[in-house]
């Protein structure tokens, strides 16, 4: 049955590698090229410049502004995102104790409440961007109401419109709206782990916190690695969030600017499209240093069971 | 079981990555040309030329037409295209109107493949940028239809019944007129008649008594101002003329040149400062730096800021909120003291919804005429009626009963007479004044975060890096 081996494989392998190629590798060709270009994005006319993209982006502020904030987040987001969702599917699925007929379950009304975390993830981030921008709203929104309400007026904030504090409204946005994912993510993990371990666990009398590291985290790596590089992308990303919510939009004195806004502000606004496909490449290599990074740190011994 | 388990997937796995590798190189020859679209699309024939159509219109041709769907909303020009298509009775049909608020993100591949519209109003927050698309060559000289003869006077060409600075407006170094502004807005201090009445003040004319009118309006707890914090480049509308109030027109057309130093002229820091102490003495409304133009406008409307940075789009865009008894007018910007070298009624005006006709469009002369239909007096007079603001067309509304917004800005402009100033950073260097400038400099400086000092270093600092920077071209007053 060896005859024609190759020529089966790869007939089946043609039609998706050209698939491939014309939608996702040609695209990454395409910007590279561009990026030695002074190509507007308004007419087709263009010509090649060298590195001057890649100068004028070692020597742009902005950028590199851009590229902290993408960092904070990278590092901020994900970490906070995952530790919840931990935490709470923990919860949700062994962090019950004394009831009577199993040993493990979850806290009391756990269904109910993977239903509620679930649900801002059904929501469109268009729609969470908008709804907590008519929250944090300096004058009428929630917050500040609450904060009134309870007389605490002194800790009335502008919000958004604040440089030191923008940043950090939109990542608790981000948090709010990826949370409800992880959790159901982590709770079919934890549900593949065999209750006999947690058993054992409770027969020598370990706690809570003690069975969580112990028994779910390593059990539960290959997820939360998978987890950690998904939310990295999105960190790497939060176009919409900035996009709708901030001043400017780019945050009062640019405190919100990342490198996918930057992108876009540099193609649709100033015309400079083969700037912003330099940008586009800089991003592509900070993902991909991100990825071999997040890969590497995470690499363990795999456990079977 | 099938042969594939001999191969073993991370061996098929390695085969398919080599392919992709190969495919690159392949694919990069290919990508080479994918943008390079063909500038000379197909134009239709022209028409024959007579004295109904002295555009030489192909009276068969379709047209496409987009529109900003900002403060004017877009029924004006589907008016006007049913107009051109009783004109041209065989275009019955063929007249394509599209709206959106998002021009340049619609535009930009039209643009780019060679199949841009016919006649585009490039306006709102994502309007293409003007300075690139004259540089890049993407427009039709308009020269034609200003030296046509007008809609309803023959005798008279279009050029001759424009409001004076239009056709300035729409050239870029030199002869040629690549943008043709319909509107023509009246930039200053917005306020509510009745209001002021309310607290038994009239318009303070000098900046002494603007401080006492906040004053007395603070009292009451009423704040003095208010600005769309989230788009700060709204402030120049009454800031700028406040500067050339100061230190005369001098000073504006140095910053617009972008010569070294501008911003550090004397009279930018006495307006700096006195808006400033808008801040300082807490009479700018709470929360304004989060507030969209909306947002503002409405707690403006509300009574609950009596003055506004606006244009006079406000009016028509505002209706909804604006009570009955409001009385909105404008005013020039009051005076800082009596060495102004400009006299009080200083004002901003110019023209606004930039009309272009991309030179790659299939039917630039139907662009052109539908641009005339609409200069003449019938779509000017509903233009004014249904938008509440004026047009490029000197008069047109005669006979027509004004709201008092656009009463009042006529007004304003028949009492600046020749003192109408019209910077242009706001039309050559798009990102300079809106991000930069309004945003990263006067935004925060109204904010109370940044000094006036700190203020003008910035706006410095920006805009000699717009000037250093030869991706960006560049203008001068002449």
């Amino acid at each position: 049955m060896q005859h024609g081996k190759y020529r089966f494989i790869a007939g089946f392998l043609a039609l998706p590698v050209i698939l491939y190629a014309v939608f996702v590798i040609s695209p990454f060709v395409q910007a590279i090229y561009y990026s030695f270009t002074d190509w507007t994005g308004l007419s087709s006319d263009f010509k090649m410049v060298g590195f001057k993209n890649y100068n004028w982006l070692l020597h742009d502020d902005l950028f590199w502004k851009a590229v902290g904030h993408n960092v904070v987040l990278l590092l901020v987001v994900p970490l906070v995102t995952l530790g919840l969702g931990l935490f709470f599917a923990f919860m949700l699925n062994v962090g019950g104790r004394g009831r009577k007929n199993s040993a493990i379950s979850g806290v009391r009304g756990s269904s109910l409440y993977k239903v509620i975390y679930f649900f801002p993830q059904v929501l469109s981030i268009a729609i969470v961007a908008l709804l907590f921008q008519f929250t944090y709203n300096p004058r009428n929104g929630a917050i500040n109401a609450f904060l009134g309400g309870i007389g605490l007026e002194s800790f009335q904030q502008q919000w958004l419109a604040d440089p030191k504090l923008a940043l950090w409204c939109l990542m608790a946005v981000m948090v709010w709206s990826n949370v409800g994912f992880y959790v159901v993510l982590f709770s079919a993990g934890m549900s593949s782990i065999p209750k006999d371990f947690y058993e054992a666990a409770l027969l020598d009398g370990a706690n809570r916190i003690k069975t969580f590291f112990k028994i779910t985290l390593p059990l539960l790596w290959d997820t939360v690695q998978t987890g950690w590089i998904y939310m990295g992308i999105i960190a790497l990303d939060a176009f919409a969030v900035v996009q709708i919510m901030t001043v400017g939009p780019g945050g009062p004195a640019d405190s919100t600017q990342v490198m996918g806004y930057y992108v876009y502000t540099k193609t649709f606004h100033d015309g400079q499209a083969g700037r912003a496909t330099t940008i586009g490449v800089a991003m592509l290599i900070v993902t991909l240093i991100f990825a071999v990074i997040v890969t590497r740190l995470g690499r363990r011994e795999r456990l079977e069971y | 079981m099938g042969s594939t388990s001999d191969v073993g997937r991370r061996d098929l796995i390695k085969r398919s990555a080599a392919l992709g590798l190969i495919s690159v190189p392949a694919m990069s020859a290919l990508s080479a040309c994918a943008s390079g679209g063909d500038d000379e699309a197909k134009k239709v024939d022209k028409g024959k030329k007579s004295a109904k159509n002295p555009l030489a219109v192909n009276e068969s041709a379709a047209l496409d037409v987009v529109i900003f769907d900002g403060g004017f909303g877009q029924q004006y020009a589907k008016d006007a295209e049913a107009e051109y298509a009783a004109a041209f009775p065989k275009t019955k049909g063929k007249v394509k109107h599209a709206a959106t608020q998002k021009i340049q993100t619609v535009l930009q591949p039209r643009f780019n493949g060679g199949t841009p519209p016919d006649l585009v109003d490039n306006s709102g927050a994502e309007q293409m940028d003007m300075g690139t698309l004259v540089g890049k060559n993407q427009l039709t000289d308009l020269t034609p239809l200003l030296d046509a003869p007008s809609l309803d006077d023959p005798s008279k060409t279009v050029r001759e019944t424009l409001r004076p600075g239009v056709v300035e407006m729409g050239q870029f170094d030199g002869k040629p007129v690549w943008i043709l502004y319909y509107a023509y807005t009246v930039y200053g201090v917005w306020y509510s008649k009745s209001n002021l009445a309310k607290l038994d003040v009239e318009y303070p004319e000098t900046w002494d008594d603007m401080l006492k009118v906040c004053e007395a309006a603070k009292k009451k707890g009423i704040a003095g101002w208010t600005y769309p914090g989230k788009f700060p480049y709204y402030l120049p509308f009454s800031l700028y003329p406040f500067i050339a109030k100061i230190g005369g027109r001098d000073v504006l057309d140095s910053i617009d040149n972008l010569e070294p130093n501008a911003w550090k002229h004397p009279a930018v820091k006495a307006a700096f400062e006195a808006y400033y102490e808008l801040y300082k003495k807490g009479y700018i409304l709470k929360g304004t730096p989060g507030l969209s133009h909306i947002e503002s406008q409405t707690a403006w409307n509300q009574g609950k800021a009596l003055f506004i940075p606006n244009g006079s789009w406000v009016e028509n865009e505002a209706k909804k909120t604006t009570p009955k008894d409001f009385q909105m007018a404008v005013a020039a910007p009051s005076s800082l003291d009596k060495s102004d070298k400009l006299p009080f009624g200083t004002l901003w005006a110019s023209g606004g919804e930039p009309f272009i006709v991309p030179k790659a469009a299939k039917n630039p002369q139907g662009g052109m005429e539908l641009l005339r239909i609409m200069l003449g007096e019938k779509s000017t007079k509903n233009f004014v009626k249904q938008v509440s603001s004026l047009s490029s067309l000197n008069g047109g509304t005669e006979g027509l009963s004004l709201p008092s917004g656009l009463a009042s800005a006529q007004e304003a402009l028949t009492k600046a007479g020749k003192n109408v100033v019209n910077p242009r950073l706001q039309d050559w260097y798009v990102t300079l004044q809106k991000q930069q400038i309004g945003v990263g400099a006067l935004g925060e400086m109204m904010a109370g975060r940044m000094t006036p000092a700190e203020t003008i270093k910035k706006c410095q600092k920006f805009a000699d890096e717009t000037a250093k920077d030869d991706a960006v071209k560049k203008y001068k007053h002449v």
